[in-house]
């Protein structure tokens, strides 16, 4: 392993000149790439994911051909709150990617349905868990979560307990769903050193104002 | 009425239907026993792992990834692990590493002869899975014996692996591995020339190579269909680079090939186990089986009856963890399903800030309604077992 280490910093990554590529080949679809923990990340504008994806796979010198993965992750604090996450491997390359886009809960993502047919259900899970919508789709409807579910679980603003739990009804002999009960409250440990500041009233400093 | 109402028949397959693998409903359309439709309804087992995981460190993880595909446990920590010490950039000692491709291998074995007997006794053979559990059974012991649970082991951590194996566990390994190439034998003679099992199997939900790709299918899937992809071999992590091993691949595609491919694979994976034996109790094979990093990997029992500095560790990494450098990873290794894979994001703290898990069998799955289109009722079982499903990590 030594020596690899040694020689690294002289030999150009390969996934920075793909990366150069990719963002020379599709102008202004392509906001930037960056390469961090041996992963190339792509950051394109919402409306020309189906674009890049086309790119990517037809393009000689990507060859993007197996699909791998689309999920989505929530950043409540940003205008356009979720990331909508693409994962494509060249096994000609022997290379991952990974795409990204901003998006939020009304203006819809454009479909890779077409370009990948497996990603048919990786969008369906996207918009079920959070709420992230696909135009274009065939079929966009909820996938893991239960019939008749309301709400986007993944999002972070939605509690672990959730709002309905379940149970079966002897009386009725059927299930029936009830607000969530909790015995005792879910803890919940705040592990960034508080002596650094912290953005709450620790128990017992009321006290010291008086 | 002068013509004839003709409707077509929809029948409701599952969700406890022995032959759905768990907790699978399908909404089958049927032409007379012709299969027109299907449409997949899963989410039955959905336990919002990917939720909890963000509400715990990264340790206590661990645990959550045995309960995705509950048929090869380890496989899956394995992914995980191999996320978190990318991000801290902690290297694991050769031994560590030598035992978890044995462990993996052995999670191999138990996956596919799971899949192998299962399917036979789907399409109507009941004595396979009887002789192939009983194979599972000593290996359960093995994980039994390693990490003390035969399924949900936690065992495989990130920086290594919890425990190092007793010189007997392993002795017993070598032994198993010089007694299965027997018990497969049998399960062989049993199946492979079997008239019944092939005309069930064979040209059955066939898969040509230029659609395996863009569906997103990975693992059996694609090495039956005649690309030589695996990620032991194209992508190695741990020790598989210094392992000896063939990848099969078959032909045609069909239900027929993956079973072929996957009882190939049982054999490479028992030569794997082979190889991982002698290199455990070779001089080179001994040493810590966990990174030596005193601020990731927690302190043995025995040094925190020495040491204050260790009890302190022992304290802070069960109650606080560790922190993981905030950034992004996609980690993926070769379950035996296919391509599992650990999208992990981390914002600096202690827990995972979103943990996405790319299941091979979701991608898969996916495919049901157009690999069954046109066979009969009967076939629907035969891909579906044929394709390895598992709802504990396909709903997640």
């Amino acid at each position: 392993m030594d020596e690899t280490v040694v020689v690294e910093p002289i030999a150009i990554d390969p996934l920075v000149t793909l990366g150069e590529h990719v963002a020379a080949s599709l102008g202004d679809a392509v906001l930037g790439y960056e390469v961090a923990y041996g992963d190339l990340t792509v950051s394109v504008a919402r409306d020309s994911i189906v674009t890049v994806a086309t790119f990517l796979r037809d393009d000689p010198k990507c060859r993007f051909i197996a699909f791998v993965d689309v999920c989505g992750a929530d950043y409540p604090a940003r205008e356009l709150r979720f990331d909508v996450v693409y994962h494509l491997l060249s096994p000609h390359l022997n290379q991952r990617i990974r795409i990204k886009l901003q998006a939020d809960d009304v203006t819809p993502v454009p479909s890779i349905c077409d370009v990948f047919v497996g990603a048919n259900w990786f969008e369906r899970e996207t918009y079920d868990l959070y709420g992230v919508l696909f135009s274009g789709h065939p079929d966009l409807r909820r996938i893991l979560t239960d019939y008749g579910f309301d709400g986007h679980p993944l999002r972070k603003d939605f509690p672990l307990t959730g709002f309905v739990e379940v149970r079966y009804d002897e009386e009725r002999k059927r299930v029936v769903y009830e607000p969530v009960t909790l015995a005792q409250e879910f803890r919940s440990f705040d592990y960034l050193s508080p002596w650094e500041g912290t953005d709450y009233v620790l128990p017992g400093d009321e006290k010291a104002k008086n | 009425m002068s013509e004839v109402d003709v409707r077509n028949f929809t029948l409701n397959f599952g969700p406890v239907h022995p032959s759905a693998h768990g907790v699978l409903r399908m909404i089958l359309e049927l032409d007379g026993e012709l299969v027109e439709r299907v449409d997949p309804h899963i989410g039955l087992l959905h336990r919002g792992t990917e939720k909890l995981i963000e509400y715990k460190t990264y340790l206590q993880a661990v645990p959550y990834f045995d309960r995705l595909d509950y048929v090869a446990p380890m496989n899956q920590e394995h992914a995980f692990a191999l996320a978190v010490e990318r991000m801290l950039e902690i290297e694991v000692p050769r031994r560590g590493q030598l035992i978890r491709v044995l462990y993996s291998e052995i999670g191999r074995l138990l996956a596919h002869l799971m899949n192998v007997t299962t399917q036979a006794m789907d399409i109507g053979a009941l004595t396979p899975p009887l002789w192939g559990f009983e194979q599972r059974e000593k290996l359960m012991v093995f994980y039994e014996r390693a990490s003390g649970a035969r399924m949900h082991a936690a065992y495989f951590r990130p920086g290594g692996v919890h425990q190092d194996l007793p010189q007997a566990l392993v002795d017993d390994i070598g032994v198993f591995c010089d007694e299965f190439p027997k018990a497969l034998k049998d399960i062989d003679t049993l199946l492979t020339n079997n008239r019944i099992f092939k005309q069930r199997n064979v040209d059955i939900g066939i898969v040509p190579l230029e659609e395996v790709w863009g569906r997103g299918f990975s693992g059996v899937m694609v090495r039956a269909s005649g690309a030589a992809w695996d990620l032991r071999k194209s992508q190695p992590y741990d020790a598989y680079a210094e392992m000896e091993f063939d990848i099969p691949v078959g032909s045609n595609g069909d239900c027929y090939d993956r079973y072929l491919i996957r009882m190939e694979e049982m054999r490479q994976a028992n030569e794997i186990m082979r190889q991982c034996v002698a290199k455990l109790n070779a001089p080179d094979g001994k040493g810590p089986v966990a990174s030596t990093d005193g601020k990731v990997v927690p302190p043995k029992r025995g040094e925190m009856k020495q040491s204050m500095e260790a009890l302190i560790h022992h304290f802070k990494l069960y109650t606080e963890g560790y922190k993981v450098p905030a950034g992004e990873i996609y980690a993926a290794v070769e379950a035996p399903k296919g391509e599992f894979g650990v999208y992990l994001v981390s914002d600096g703290t202690n827990k995972p800030y979103r943990c996405h898990i790319r299941a091979p069998g979701f991608a898969h799955l996916s495919a049901m309604d157009h690999l069954c289109r046109g066979h009969m009722l009967a076939d629907v079982t035969a891909i579906l077992g044929s394709i390895d499903i598992v709802f504990g990590e396909v709903d997640r």
